[in-house]
Formats: structure tokens, sequence, C-alpha cells
């Protein structure tokens, strides 16, 4: 099985949008949004969901006033000053490391299992999809990322489907991390900004870090053609793979208020053209 | 007073918010650049950086002379970062959270701690304006921890304006966590909506008061705004697409040299902000 992963490092380049469009395209395939911070992927595949299950991560300390005998010990152990001076935790400073539960010499300290967040598999009118949605202000979203990119694979396994499609999250960090481990490809949308640029730089030495072989895609093209020609010498410098350009093309935004991919509205669109080229030379690259 | 910038959804133009709205004012001002595994603010800013600070967490080394394999520090810690196997102990110093407990509990005191590298902090100016950016290092996981240590280089009693990272997840709280006004930057499509929820949610979670600045606000559609109308967020601004913005974005100029007449747009903004602050303080005292 294959599994691309697009993400782009800066947000709002359009990597979501793309991905919607290679949904129309794709065939034999399990989409799976792993931008589990801010998952918008349903927001065009419109899914029913199938099952339906809670993501427990991460455990925080919770402070029984009846046992506690406000000793300080929890206080002076804590690094993240998560417990106030009258002994509350504040839930959103603990970093669950329960240093505080194991020396409390009262016993009086709780480390419940945390719910933070939920994960489904469902149907939609591209084929099955895996996603997930992590709580609000909560931690954990690397295990989340792995474990909805698991789920993905096993769905694809199920089914006898042979490619896993994979929003991945913007940034370089833990969840972008978590993303990248024993993907085939990542493709980076990019965008024609001197950000744009910065952050795709960031994001591709990311990619040859963990040793994961990228491509890099340019969209919006024309709003800067310098900088896209900036973008593409950098991927022919590190050996990245150049898929192509996009041009802005409103019907992006136009398809997606009507939760729509491209080719949904609009098959004949300049952004459609170039997005199905991109495709064609893409499946020939993963080899599916 | 602190302001920190979010969205939610990304590129919806919380750089751009942030620089210009930090140039624009005749206060005192620091802008701390919190997305530190995408900082972008200098691109514009394009700051004289005079100091470079590395930044390090710390994480457990241990002594063999000294360990008796008892397997407290294996047992203590949350997050895998250190295992006992066979007849040595492997620390994980990228799965490390910093939070000490090995060292605590080995009872043959065989556990120091020595630094594992977060990123940098870049400390610069341009004119007037302190200018701060933290960068996490290539490979890194954790973006918290860099982002305190940025915020700690706020100074009371000057204005400080912080570049929050999308989403809203722990960075972002950690971006925004005890901060005076949470200024929302979004975009009225569907993306641009659900992810503000979200971010609203973060908000109120900390309770701090909010407005919106909507982007490219004639794309899309209205749900947005009807949306900030039933929670009752202000919109406190509102930038249409103009494909001159975008350009002049692209080249990384800032949008208030490139069209003069939004310094006072921002200005105004401030205000704005000032007066919601200051009304709330007075109706907290």
């Amino acid at each position: 099985m294959k599994e691309l992963v697009v993400i782009s490092g800066k947000g709002g380049t359009g990597k979501t949008s793309i991905l919607a469009a290679f949904a129309s395209l794709a065939k034999n395939k399990v989409l799976c949004d792993a931008d589990v911070d801010a998952a918008d992927l349903h927001l065009i595949t419109d899914p029913s969901i199938k099952e339906r299950h809670d993501f427990d991560s991460g455990h925080t300390a919770i402070i029984n006033q009846d046992k506690c005998t406000q000793c300080g010990r929890c206080r002076e152990l804590c690094r993240w000053n998560a417990i106030s001076e009258d002994f509350v935790v504040d839930p959103i400073a603990c970093e669950g490391c329960g240093v505080c539960y194991y020396f409390c010499p009262e016993e009086a300290i709780d480390f419940p299992l945390n719910t933070c967040g939920e994960w489904f598999i469902s149907d939609t009118r591209f084929g099955p999809m895996a996603h997930a949605s992590l709580g609000i202000a909560e931690e954990n979203s690397g295990k989340l990322v792995t474990l909805i990119r698991q789920e993905g694979r096993k769905l694809a396994e199920e089914k006898g489907l042979d490619l896993l499609i994979t929003d991945g999250p913007p940034g370089i960090g833990c969840p972008v991390i978590a993303s990248l481990g024993g993907a085939t490809s990542v493709l980076i949308v990019s965008e024609p900004t001197v950000s744009g640029r910065h952050d795709m730089e960031r994001v591709s030495e990311l990619a040859a870090f963990f040793k994961v072989p990228a491509m890099v895609c340019v969209n919006k093209f024309d709003l800067n053609v310098e900088e896209t020609q900036r973008i593409e010498d950098f991927a022919r410098q590190r050996d990245i793979q150049l898929m192509g350009r996009v041009p802005f093309d409103p019907v992006f935004t136009k398809a997606m208020v009507q939760g729509k991919t491209i080719f949904e509205y609009d098959d004949q669109s300049e952004g459609a053209r170039a997005v199905k080229k991109i495709w064609g030379d893409l499946i020939q690259k993963l080899g599916v | 007073m602190i302001i920190s910038i979010a969205s939610g959804k990304g590129g919806t133009g919380k750089t751009t918010v942030a620089t210009n709205l930090a140039v624009s004012l005749d206060d005192q001002v620091q802008l701390l650049d919190c997305d530190v595994e995408e900082p972008n603010a200098h691109l514009f800013i394009q700051p004289v950086i005079e100091k470079t600070e590395t930044v390090t967490t710390p994480v457990p080394e241990v002594d063999m002379e000294k360990c008796t394999l008892c397997k407290k520090c294996n047992e203590i810690c949350q997050f895998k970062a250190i295992v006992v196997i066979g007849e040595t102990v492997l620390p994980f110093h990228e799965l490390c959270h910093s939070c000490g407990g090995c060292m605590e509990v080995c009872p043959a005191g065989a556990i120091t701690e020595v630094g594992r590298e977060l990123g940098v902090i870049e400390i610069g100016h341009r004119n007037g304006l302190e200018f701060i950016n933290g960068k996490l290092r290539i490979g890194e996981a954790m973006s918290p921890p860099l982002i305190r240590k940025v915020r700690e280089k706020t100074r009371p009693g000057v204005l400080t304006i912080i570049d929050a990272p999308p989403g809203t997840s722990c960075p972002v709280i950690a971006s925004m966590k005890d901060t005076d006004f949470v200024l929302l930057v979004t975009e009225p499509t569907p993306f641009g909506l659900h992810d503000l929820k979200l971010a609203i949610g973060a908000v109120n979670i900390l309770g701090i008061p909010h407005g919106l600045i909507i982007n490219r606000s004639d794309l899309g559609d209205d749900r947005v705004r009807e949306y900030a109308k039933s929670q009752g967020v202000p919109v406190l601004m509102e930038i249409p697409f103009d494909r001159k913005i975008a350009e002049s974005y692209s080249k990384g100029e800032m949008l208030v040299e490139s069209m003069p007449e939004w310094k006072g747009k921002f200005r105004a903004l401030y205000h704005q902000i000032e007066d919601i602050v200051s009304h709330r303080k007075r109706g907290e005292a």
C-alpha cells in the first residue's frame, strides 16, 4: 500500500482544497484527515459516520482537597506552575507528568486518563475516510495523528484498496512529525510568497531529516512568478520532485462554499485542469 | 497590555495583522513571534538581530556506575522517555517532557540533567520596535516550551503583540494564555468558519476578551459574520481581497507601507482593543 501525505509548512496554501480535488480523481483509495487540530476535509467530503471512538490519551492531576494537608511538596516539584497557592491544579497548565501524584505523601492526588478527542470511520461519496478531531485546547495531537493514520491503513487493507491520501497538519512540530513516519511520499503544497517559501524550505528539511521523499507544487503561482521560480529552484537543488503549478483561481473558494471539490464545481476551470495534470504525474510517481 | 493574534485556520492573515499593527503605533511596542514552527514575522519586519540565544530543555543522563537497575525511573515516566532494558537504561531524549520525575525518584542519585536543544530565540529591533522571534529546531517535536521561553521576554509596561501559531492545541494555548486580548483573524469561508468556532472555543476556555478581523472579506459568504454576531464577538476590522494586497504580501512588503491609508485603520483597531480591555477591567474591579 502507498500513502501520500499532503503538507504545506505554512497554513492556508490550499492543501486541503487540492487534496479534496485529488479525492475526485483518485480511485481505490482511503482518505485520511490527520490535521486533527483543525480538521476541515470533512466540510467537503460530507462523511456519514459509521464508527465513532473516543481518543483517550494523557492524564491530568486532580487534588483531593479532603486529603490534602497543603504540605507544598507538589508545588515544589511541579515544573509547570500548574498548582495554585490554594492547591488547585490548572488542567490547562498540567503537563500530565504525574510527578505530584507519585510523590504526594498523603496520596491526595488523582491522576485520571483524559478523553481528549474522537476519531471516526466514515463513508463518503469518494470512498472510505478515517478522520479525527482533537478536543479544543487538548494535548497529544501527535498521538492522534499516528492513530488515525494507522486506522486509515487498516481500513484500506480491509477494503483491498492500495492508496491512502492523508491531509497533514501545518507547521513542523509534533503532529507533522507524526504524519511523516512511514509515508511513501509527501507532497508539499506551497504558495509563492516570502512566507510560503520560507515555510516550505523548513518543512522540506523536516522531510529530509526523517528521510521521507518530498515533492512540491506551487499553488496560486501567478500571484508572484519570481517567488514561484525561487521555490522551484530550491526544490531542484534539494532533489525535491517538482509537480507543477496551480494558478490562482477563485473556483477553489466558490467550490468550498458549496461543499464541493473543484471538479464537482467546474471541471473545465483552469484550477481543475492544473490539478488534473499534477494528479496524473503523481500516480505515476507513486506507482499506483 | 498583551495582545495575542490567533486564527484556528492557518494562512488567514495573522502575521499581516501582527506586523502591521506593531509598526503602526507610537507606543513602545514589542512583537513576539510565537509561531515557532514556521515563524514569518521577521520576513516583513526585517529586524536587525542583535542577539541569538540557544534554548534547551533538561533531559536525563544516567550514570551507570551508580545505577542499581531498580526501574523506578522507568515506572514514573509517563512519556516512555526512559526505559530499562536488561543491564542498561536508555533515555529517549526526544520523548522527554523535562518533568524531572526520574531524577527525583532515583534512589541512587544516578540521574543528572543535560540540555536538549529546542531551538533559538532571536532578539532585535526595527527602529523603535523590539522584535523577538522563536525558531524551533528542525526535527524537534515540542514547541510549547520554546514558546514559553519566548514569552519570558515580555516586558511589563510596554505593549506586547504576540503572533500565535495556527490551530487550537497546546502551542496555541501556550501563546494565548494570560494575554489581555485575543485578536482572531479569519476568512469568510467554510474552512475559516469551522476553525474560527474552534478558536473561539479555546479563547472562551481561557476566558480572554476577544474580537475578530475578517480578511479577504469579500470572498466566500456571510456565515462568519452571522456566527460572530450570534456569539457576540465584535468584528473590529475587515480587509477586502485585493490582488495588489496579495501581491505586495507575496514580496514581503508591509501593508501600511505599500498602502499607507491602512496605518490609521490599524491605530483605530488598537484604540478599540484598548477600550474593550479597559472596559472589562473596570467591570472586574
